[in-house]
């Protein structure tokens, strides 16, 4: 731990001693960036840092340098503030220019007339943790954050929860252990006031401590939300990104102060202040104790959110990158070994779902998302395998959501975020998620009957969600496409009624009389250091490059011209397009960058295994009277 | 933030703040006025302007000074806008008194370089010479093109009596750039100015007419800003254009301008200006010297109206991935409910941004402004949907090199392979499919026949893709949905009539009914890509009839009759029934769509799996390609989707193709030889609709080109392409000839003739038992089944039955049939 650490906990400082040198001058804004960034590249000098993800926010310092990793929720509008502008010193009558940069309040006594204001701009976002972040990974991240002395006072203390703890928090019921994350300071008033949204009221646990509908995309999530300040580069942000953003903390109470207080007098002739509605009034400027604001000095957009894994693209990743390319073909295996266990001993939906893990939308052609991957595994066993299959999959990848497809959800769940032009917010919707989150469907709990419109409507925006990765956010007046990558299972008794790219039938080999015990006895098997190597190969495989010979290009376009040769109507385009797909994941789940002829000639046999079960289960069902 | 530091007027000022102007315009007006201010100013000051005095005892008497001034709250309400000398450097306390018009000294509005008399003296010029012989908007219909058009208007503003004058500022932009620029920048000075030089003018050419108040000038489209994300500081208190949707409206809000006291003890009044949100309420009595006896006399107050509205920035505009902006505007007086949410408006006005107050408990404040837009014109994009043509509502700008590269490119022979082959490059080949839609992207030229009675002829191509699944036509119509500005995109299965058409709603907050239009609506001037076409239930197909046809949509509904534009082409695909295509049936039978609303469309394709090795090798390499090859080289390879849009667009709103004599020549000889084709069989090949359809495709190639005339070579190709697509479709499987019966009845003529002799034969078989009044059904199929040497199903059987029923020979009740 340096001696100075002044750009932690007073960045202010920092800022202002750099606007006082500079005179005016407005490259002094630049040198605050370029020293922040310098800062932060420092070995390790992140991890100094605390991060609102990990750490209570009464136990943070305001106005100190904290990160976030965050998902961009909304934007709001820019606003203008001052820049820079004057105060009057009341006893010396001397004028002082001061910074308003990076902050939320002025100083007391600002001449409002002065010439040397300058008014700025600055945009708000509205940043939630990432949605459906594995237990795991916010575990790791705040162990390693804990490593190094945190500049607060806080010791964290939280005990590693076991396995079976973290299903229960995939339940509804609440968390004791939690407790310390979610308590607000936020005053009765604001109990009083604030109701919560209706998507996340039927599953947030009775004991949720706030009463802030902070728009969360899932129900049952926690964490501090944020309104972060942005001041550069505003078109380089997008909605749904995610980043880990590096800020001041500002929790300045004035920033709390809520319309009851005003007088009603005061209202009617300044106008100003009555447009804004009370619902957006609490959309945009809740109590800053539970909702604080962050103003950004750097951000770092985050290609995956694995704690396991360098986040930066720097040579410590192209290191880790080669040194465990070398290992790559044995964890496969070992992976493979422990999902086909899993998978009651099929080991053919094991590779399907190897591949479906590592998949990842890599580009668009036009309207066409190319790598998408969506695997439909028909014919799960009923009885809560699917929800055991949940968790082993949310144990091995840093985001997931367990989409229960029951007629009630189905109805009653908004899952297309939809704008609130009253309270002027995007409010959330279960699809709006982060890149490569693995979005578990569950038709096995569909039951029949009716589906309502917002039913039919969900439906819809899961067809578009997995044929074309996009979806449309309503905004009343019209849609609104948001492209989005999200790793869609379908689970499913026989075909699922939704579209995927790739359906395989389940072959269970082992029956085991209790299931239950079954898996957990599977799961117990493996090593943390096992389950973490596994989680470090499915992240790594979906960033590797790849590229295909003209070579092997010729070879693949003989092999498909043979194939139809035989019988036209066994292949079709759709199928060379997946066996494409098949073909990359396939060698990318080897470590192999360039697809050999035998990469696609094990494709073509697992893809010709897959459709003799498919043909198999269709006659069988054809048979049937 | 711009005010002065030091006051102007500093000792002369009253308590209450009000303007030199507005003093000295009430000295002229009131007795009691002269008894409150002391006269401070010269009266000939041409600064008077915005008094309220909208109760002007006495008659109006004509002219400047008898109408009545109507205060403009769009342009602030507290103005402090007195005059300095440039030569003299600092405000001075003599520079407010303006009067001075010393030779060789330039007077202009303390902080702008605005000399009130050049600045009134050029609009006045600009009104009185201004021509634009090239002016095609619709509100210039009806004037002379070649005389000066503002006069024109102040001649309609005498005739009609409303006092506004809209003044479009690309006019003053090209008549004198130098005062473009003084309005754009400071318009709360500017406009007012213009306001005084058009009642000047006004009264001197109309001294008799008698206008509620005086003429109030609107300037519209600004050139400085069009785009609701590029405002920024720099814009504050300047004149500003924005586009946006209207997302939502306040409640009227009553705001006081001017507040009227009376003294409790002796009935004394007077009126004081609301200065930015503030009442000084008079401590004194002037008449009886009590002190704070003044009570404010609600109803004897001014107010005026004002309306908040919220706009959110057009999708047009917007950067992928990013949420829409929202900004607050503020209407006042006539302005207010001018506008509906949901509409789509150009709004110009002063961009203000205001310091948030600060509670006065508390010692810091926030230090963000809160910025809104007080409207001076509100212009609707959309309104003119309503009626008639629209080819500019778009608005869409093209810069001079834009123009120039789209016209390169339509120069070029290869246009047209070149566009079709940018067109969906993730699909392969299809190109006849890739032409078929270019030309419905473009589209025929619109005519009007309505003096004739005949109404708008169809210029929309209507388009019916059927094939295989699988065949990428959900992918191809995804593309021409993102392709298109004005596209909707729906699917069969998940739309019902009322998701397509319209549907009346009760708005939650006012219990009003509100219509709210479907897809084929919004899709107006745009293409409605349709999926799944066959999942459609019938009573939903059944609008569309009306749609593809007349280009309307009628709805009756809650009490809401009316008839909307529906001016869209559909892009429909639909699978064959039996999941796969089978050859040896007709269209119709393989995707059991009614022939009626088949032969509305202008072109069907099927789209199948040809089944060769060249196709598939070609087909095996174009995928292969698609995912393995670089943006780079993808780049090179087609056109870009943005150079596509723009092409399209220009050609829609700036190529009007009409037919020239050879085409038209060869357009009759094309519709002879395909009613040729037919007689010979004793077919109808071809109809009038087909004609059309001819006849829309050729324009819709000569647009391509951008060419004004229709050619030979549009012909050409509309006919290669109506030829194509009927191949494809209308061929009858039984005898391998074009038969457009197919498309047209519902059924081929081979068909039908079958059906015919069938009847004939069971109607023999019959009349050959004798006299039998009845007899079994499934026996009678039997006998029918047993003396044909043709296999015989038993819908033929059925058909039969309905035929012999229909020429009254017998009935079927149940599973017997009777004899009549």
């Amino acid at each position: 731990m340096p001696s100075s650490h002044d750009w932690i906990n007073k960045p202010l400082g920092v800022v202002e001693a750099m606007f006082a040198q500079s005179n005016s001058n407005p490259e002094w804004e630049a040198k605050v960036l370029e020293y922040f960034k310098g800062q932060l590249k420092e070995k390790e000098s992140h991890s100094w840092v605390p991060s609102l993800n990990d750490v209570p926010l009464h136990y943070l310092k305001p106005n100190s340098l904290v990160k976030f990793r965050c998902l961009v929720q909304d934007m709001f509008d820019p606003e203008f503030y001052m820049g820079v502008y004057e105060t009057v010193d009341p006893s010396t009558k001397a004028n002082v220019l001061r910074c308003g940069k990076y902050k939320d309040v002025t100083e007391c006594g600002v001449d409002l007339n002065s010439r040397n204001t300058v008014t700025a701009e600055r945009q708000t976002f509205y940043c939630v943790p990432i949605p459906g972040e594995s237990p795991w990974a916010k575990e790791i991240s705040f162990l390693s954050a804990a490593r190094v002395v945190p500049s607060t006072s806080y010791v964290p203390s939280r005990q590693k929860r076991s396995y079976e703890e973290d299903d229960d928090d995939m339940d509804t019921q609440p968390q004791k252990q939690r407790e310390p994350h979610t308590e607000p300071h936020g005053n009765g008033d604001s109990k009083r006031q604030e109701t919560e949204a209706p998507s996340s009221q039927t599953t947030t646990p009775s004991d949720c401590s706030s009463h802030l509908d902070l728009n969360f995309p899932l129900p049952g999530e926690r964490g501090p939300a944020c309104l972060v300040k942005v001041y550069e580069g505003l078109d380089s942000f997008k909605l749904n990104d995610t980043l880990e953003i590096y800020g001041i903390l500002s929790v300045n109470p004035v920033l709390t102060v809520l319309g009851e207080e005003k007088d009603p007098s005061l209202l009617l002739l300044n106008p100003t202040e009555s447009m804004e509605t009370p619902e957006e009034q609490r959309a945009h400027d809740p109590p800053a104790s539970l909702v604080p604001r962050l103003h950004m000095l750097y951000a770092r957009p985050l290609q995956h959110n694995n704690p396991l894994l360098p986040s930066a693209p720097t040579e410590d990743q192209s290191a880790f990158v080669s040194s465990f390319l070398v290992e790559m073909a044995s964890v496969r295996a070992e992976l493979l070994a422990y999902l086909t266990h899993v998978l009651l001993g099929d080991g053919l939906a094991a590779e399907y779902l190897l591949l479906h893990l590592i998949s990842d939308v890599y580009t668009r052609r036009d309207v066409l998302p190319l790598g998408k991957f969506t695997l439909n595994l028909s014919g799960c066993p009923l009885n809560s395998y699917t929800e055991r299959l949940y968790q082993i999959v949310q144990q091995l990848v840093p985001c997931s959501y367990r989409l229960s497809m029951s007629l009630h959800t189905m109805n009653s769940m908004r899952l297309v975020p939809k704008k609130d032009y009253v309270a002027n917010r995007l409010v959330s919707g279960a699809l709006q998620l982060a890149r490569n989150t693995s979005l578990f469907l569950d038709e096995t709990q569909l039951e029949q009957g009716q589906l309502d419109s917002s039913g039919v409507r969900n439906i819809t925006a899961l067809g578009n969600l997995i044929s074309w990765q996009k979806v449309d956010y309503d905004f009343s007046y019209h849609q609104m496409e948001f492209p989005c990558n999200i790793n869609v299972l379908v689970t499913s008794e026989g075909r699922s009624l939704l579209p995927s790219d790739c359906q395989v039938p389940l072959q269970p080999q082992v029956t085991p009389p209790n299931m239950e015990e079954y898996l957990t006895t599977i799961h117990m098997a493996q090593f943390t250091s096992q389950i973490n190597k596994f989680r470090v190969y499915l992240s790594l495989a979906r960033t590797l490059d790849y590229s295909i010979s003209d070579e092997v290009t010729k070879a693949v376009e003989d092999d498909f011209v043979d194939m139809r040769k035989d019988d036209p109507q066994s292949v079709t385009a759709e199928d060379l397009h997946r066996m494409l797909v098949v073909a990359r994941l396939l060698s990318l789940s080897l470590g192999q960058t360039t697809l050999s002829r035998d990469g696609w000639m094990r494709a073509k046999h697992i893809d010709m295994l897959r459709r003799s079960r498919t043909e198999q289960q269709k006659s069988l069902n054809g048979n049937e009277p | 933030m711009s005010s002065p530091t030091s006051t102007p007027v500093g000792s002369k000022r009253s308590r209450d703040d009000i303007p030199v102007t507005r003093k000295l315009y009430r000295n002229r007006l009131s007795e009691s006025y002269l008894q409150i201010l002391p006269s401070e100013v010269d009266m000939s000051s041409p600064l008077m302007y915005g008094t309220p005095s909208s109760r002007v005892e006495g008659t109006p008497r004509s002219g400047v000074r008898g109408t009545p001034v109507r205060q403009r709250p769009d342009l602030g309400s507290a103005r402090k806008a007195p005059q300095v000398d440039l030569h003299t450097e600092l405000p001075s306390a003599d520079g407010a008194v303006a009067s001075e018009q010393a030779a060789g000294q330039k007077l202009v509005i303390w902080g702008t370089d605005v000399n009130v008399g050049t600045c009134k003296e050029k609009f006045q010029r600009f009104l009185q010479r201004f021509i634009d012989p090239t002016s095609n908007e619709d509100e210039n219909a009806g004037l002379d093109l070649n005389e000066p058009l503002y006069m024109q208007k102040l001649e309609e503003i005498s005739v009609i009596g409303e006092p506004v004058l809209n003044v479009n500022c690309s006019h003053v932009q090209s008549f004198d750039a130098d005062l473009y620029r003084q309005l754009i920048s400071y318009p709360q000075e500017v406009i007012p100015t213009f306001d005084m030089a058009v009642n000047e003018l006004f009264f001197e050419r109309f001294p008799d007419s008698i206008l509620e108040h005086q003429i109030q000038v609107r300037p519209y489209n600004a050139l400085k800003t069009r785009n609701m994300r590029s405002l920024n500081p720099e814009d504050i208190d300047q004149m500003i254009t924005i586009s946006g949707m209207v997302i939502r409206t306040s409640q009227l809000i009553p705001e006081m301008q001017e507040a009227f006291f009376q003294c409790q003890v002796c009935a004394f009044s007077t009126r004081v200006e609301v200065d930015r949100g503030r009442i000084a309420e008079p401590a004194v009595c002037r008449n009886c010297n009590t002190t704070h006896s003044l009570a404010l006399i609600h109803n004897r107050s001014a107010f005026s109206d004002k309306q908040m509205i919220k706009v959110q920035e057009s999708p047009d505009d917007m950067p992928a991935g990013q949420t829409p902006h929202t900004t607050i505007v503020y209407a006042h007086n006539d302005l207010v409910d001018k506008v509906q949410p949901g509409d789509r408006i150009n709004i110009t006005g002063i961009y203000r941004a205001v310091p948030m107050r600060e509670n006065p408990r508390q010692s810091t404040v926030k230090s963000v402004y809160k910025t809104h837009i007080d409207v001076i014109h509100f212009r609707k994009t959309d309104e003119k949907r309503l009626h008639g043509l629209d080819e500019d509502s778009d608005q869409k700008l093209f810069t001079e090199e834009r123009v120039q590269t789209l016209k390169e490119l339509a120069a070029k022979p290869d246009v047209y392979e070149r566009l079709s082959s940018a067109l969906a490059p993730s699909i392969y080949e299809q190109e006849d499919i890739k032409k078929g839609i270019l030309l419905q992207l473009f589209g025929g030229t619109r005519k009007d026949f309505s003096q004739t009675g005949r109404g708008n002829f169809r210029a929309e191509v209507n388009i019916l893709l059927c094939g295989d699944p699988g065949t990428s036509k959900s992918q191809l119509l995804q593309y021409v949905f993102n392709l298109v500005p004005r596209g909707q995109y729906t699917s069969g299965k998940g739309s019902s009539a009322v998701g397509l058409t319209a549907y009346v709603m009760k708005d939650p907050e006012t219990k009003q009914l509100v219509l709210q239009t479907g897809a084929l609506v919004l899709s107006d001037n745009g293409i409605c890509c349709i999926d799944e076409f066959d999942k459609m239930s019938d009573s939903t197909r059944s609008v569309l009839h009306e749609v593809m046809e007349q280009q309307t949509l009628s709805i009756a509904k809650a009490g809401i009759i009316c008839q909307l534009n529906a001016r869209t082409s559909v892009l429909a695909a639909a699978n064959p029934v039996e999941s796969q295509w089978n050859p040896k049936k007709t269209t119709i039978e393989n995707i059991q769509l009614p022939h009626t609303l088949l032969s509305r469309f202008d072109l069907i394709f099927l789209m199948l799996d040809p089944q060769d090795e060249a196709y598939d090798r070609r087909l095996a390499h174009h995928l292969v390609a698609l995912y393995y090859q670089s943006e780079e080289q993808i780049e090179e390879e087609f056109l870009d989707m943005a150079v596509l849009k723009d092409y399209i667009a220009y050609a829609r709103t700036y190529i009007n193709p009409r037919l020239n004599e050879e085409a038209s020549q060869a357009l009759i000889e094309a519709y002879v030889d395909m009613r040729k084709i037919g007689s010979g069989r004793g077919m109808v090949s071809a109809y009038p609709r087909q004609l059309e359809s001819l006849i829309r495709l050729a324009e819709a190639h000569a647009k391509v080109r951008f060419s004004d005339k229709v050619e030979t070579v549009d012909v050409e190709e509309a006919k290669r392409l109506h030829r194509e697509a009927l191949k494809q479709s209308a061929t009858d499987p039984r005898t391998g000839f074009v038969d457009i019966s197919i498309l047209t009845t519902g059924m081929s003529a081979t068909a039908r003739k079958r059906k015919e002799e069938v009847a004939q034969a069971l109607k023999k078989m019959i009349q050959s038992r004798g006299k039998i009044p009845a007899m079994k059904y499934q026996q009678l199929f039997d006998d029918l089944r047993g003396q044909s040497e043709a296999a015989i199903t038993k819908d033929m059987f059925e058909e039969a039955l309905r035929a012999l029923a229909d020429e009254d020979y017998l009935t079927v009740t149940g599973k017997t049939v009777r004899l009549l």
